[in-house]
C-alpha cells in the first residue's frame, strides 16, 4: 500500500516536472547585434534584457488554452483572425488528432499566438529579440559566422515535416533554450515590420511607391541565406495566415 | 521604485487586456448578430481621437470607412498619403458622403498625442467630418496594422516605414478594397467607396 502511494507520489511529482519543464523560462541578457534586416546603416540594436520560455508551444498546452477560451478553438474563431487553415490537422475543437502531443502546435494564426502569450501573462518576442537568441550555438551567444551552424540550419530546412517532432530534440543553445531551429518557424510580434514583398509581381525589396522609408532596408550580410529566408517569410506572412511548420513560443519582460 | 512599479502595471495591464478582450468579443456576439466574423468591429480596442475623445471602433458601425495609417512628423510619404485621401475625399458622391467617415490612423502614438492630431487636422483643413483621427496604445495599433496588412517599423526615433495602403471598409466592418501604393489613380477606389455609401 505504501509503495502504491509512493509510486502514485512520484507520478504526480513526474508530471508536475513535466508540466514545469514545458513552461519553463530562462532569463536572456542584455546585448546587441547587427541583425541581417532592419537596422539602418548597420547599426547595432540594442536587445534589452528579457525571460523567453525554453519550449515553443506543444499541443497540449494549446488545447488547454483552448479548453478556457473557446473563441480560440477551431469551429468558433472569427475569420477576422484566422484564416480557413487554422488548426487544419486538429479533429475537431478539443482534439488535436493522432500528433504527439509534445510537438509543437503549429497552424495557428498571429492573433491567436499573441493572444495564447497574453493569457499566460506574457508576450510574444519581437524580431530582434527572436534573432538575438537564435544566433547562439550550444557555446557561442553569435555563432552567426560559424561555418557548421548555418549548415545546421539549412539542413533543416531540407528536411521536411520536423514540426511533427516532440519539442526539446533539438540542441540546447547557449542560453539554454531549445528549438530556436530544426523544429518550426515562430510567429514574432512584430512581424508585419518586415520590407519584403511575397507576391512575385511587386517582388523588389525597395519598391519606392509601396513603402516609404524602404532603401534602409538592407541586408548585412547576403552570406547568411538562412537568417534571409526567415525574413523573406515573416514578409510573405499576414496575421491571419495559419501554415503547419509555424509556431510560437511566448516571452516576458519581467520574471513571472 | 520606478523600476518596480513599471513592469508589474505593464504585466496586470497585460493580464488584464487577455480577461477583458475575450469578454468583449462574447458580449458582442451575444448582442449584436448582425456583427459578422470579418468585421473590425470584433476588435474592442479603444481609440482617442483627435478631440481627445476616447471612442471604440464599434461606434463607427454602420459607415463606410476610409482608413489610412500615417504618423504626423512624417516629411517624406505621408503627406502624399493625406494628398490621395484628399483626392478621394473630393470625388465622393455628394448625396452620399454623409455615410463615409474617412480615418487617418497614427502608427506613431508616443509621439501623436491627441493634442498633436488635433494641431495636424487644423493645419490640413481636415478637423471637421468625414475626417477622423485615432491613436491608440503601441499593443493596439501593431494589431490595428496585422488587420490591415499594413507594415511598419521605427527606423529612427522620429521616423517610420510603412507601407502605403488605403483601406475600405463596407458598414458592417468588413474590408472591401485596398489601394496600395502613392498616387495611384483612386477611380476604383473611388466608385467601391460610394457604391457602398449609396447602399446605406
Amino acid at each position: 500500500m505504501q509503495k502504491k502511494i509512493l509510486i502514485i507520489f512520484l507520478f504526480l511529482v513526474l508530471i508536475g516536472f513535466v508540466r514545469a519543464q514545458e513552461s519553463k523560462m530562462v532569463p536572456i541578457q542584455e546585448g546587441s547585434f547587427v541583425p541581417l534586416y532592419g537596422a539602418t546603416s548597420k547599426k547595432p540594436v540594442l536587445v534589452k534584457s528579457f525571460f523567453i520560455d525554453v519550449f515553443p508551444v506543444t499541443n497540449t498546452e494549446y488545447l488547454n488554452f483552448v479548453k478556457k477560451h473557446p473563441e480560440f478553438s477551431k469551429s468558433k474563431i472569427k475569420g477576422l483572425f484566422a484564416d480557413k487553415s487554422y488548426l487544419d490537422y486538429w479533429k475537431n475543437d478539443l482534439d488535436f488528432g493522432n500528433v504527439n502531443s509534445k510537438a509543437p502546435i503549429t497552424t495557428v494564426s498571429w492573433f491567436a499566438a499573441k493572444k495564447y502569450c497574453e493569457c499566460q501573462g506574457k508576450r510574444l518576442l519581437t524580431i530582434d529579440e527572436w534573432e538575438y537568441v537564435a544566433m547562439a550555438d550550444e557555446k557561442k551567444r553569435d555563432a552567426r559566422t560559424k561555418k557548421e551552424f548555418n549548415n545546421y540550419i539549412l539542413s533543416w530546412y531540407e528536411k521536411s515535416r520536423t514540426y511533427e517532432n516532440p519539442i526539446g530534440q533539438t540542441f540546447k543553445n547557449y542560453w539554454g533554450i531549445y528549438d530556436m531551429h530544426g523544429l518550426v518557424w515562430e510567429w514574432t510580434s512584430d512581424f508585419n515590420s518586415i520590407f519584403l514583398s511575397g507576391e512575385s509581381r511587386k517582388d523588389k525589396s525597395a519598391d519606392q511607391n509601396l513603402f516609404c522609408g524602404a532603401s534602409s532596408v538592407n541586408a548585412t550580410d547576403l552570406m547568411d541565406y538562412a537568417a534571409f529566408m526567415r525574413y523573406a517569410f515573416r514578409g510573405s506572412l499576414k496575421a491571419q495566415y495559419s501554415t503547419r511548420n509555424l509556431g510560437f513560443r511566448c516571452a516576458s519582460t519581467t520574471k513571472l | 521604485m520606478k523600476k518596480i512599479i513599471v513592469p508589474i502595471f505593464s504585466l496586470l495591464f497585460s493580464l488584464q487586456s487577455c480577461k477583458e478582450k475575450i469578454k468583449e468579443a462574447g458580449s458582442t456576439v451575444a448582442k449584436n448578430k448582425e456583427i459578422s466574423d470579418l468585421s473590425i468591429y470584433n476588435l474592442p480596442s479603444e481609440w482617442t481621437t483627435q478631440d481627445g475623445k476616447s471612442i471604440e471602433l464599434k461606434s463607427l458601425n454602420g459607415n463606410v470607412l476610409v482608413m489610412v495609417m500615417i504618423y504626423t512628423s512624417c516629411k517624406a510619404a505621408c503627406p502624399r498619403l493625406v494628398a490621395d485621401m484628399r483626392n478621394i475625399e473630393a470625388k465622393l458622391d455628394k448625396k452620399t458622403k454623409k455615410n463615409v467617415k474617412l480615418i487617418l490612423v497614427s502608427i506613431d502614438p508616443v509621439t501623436d498625442t491627441p493634442k498633436k492630431l488635433k494641431l495636424f487636422a487644423i493645419a490640413n483643413k481636415m478637423d471637421k467630418d468625414p475626417w477622423l483621427f485615432l491613436r491608440s496604445t503601441e499593443d493596439n495599433t501593431r494589431e490595428f496594422a496585422a488587420i490591415l496588412a499594413v507594415n511598419y517599423k521605427q527606423i529612427s526615433p522620429m521616423e517610420f516605414s510603412h507601407s502605403n495602403i488605403i483601406s475600405v471598409f463596407n458598414p458592417l466592418g468588413e474590408l472591401i478594397y485596398q489601394q496600395e501604393g502613392l498616387g495611384v489613380n483612386n477611380d476604383q477606389t473611388v466608385n467601391k467607396i460610394n457604391e457602398e455609401a449609396g447602399k446605406i
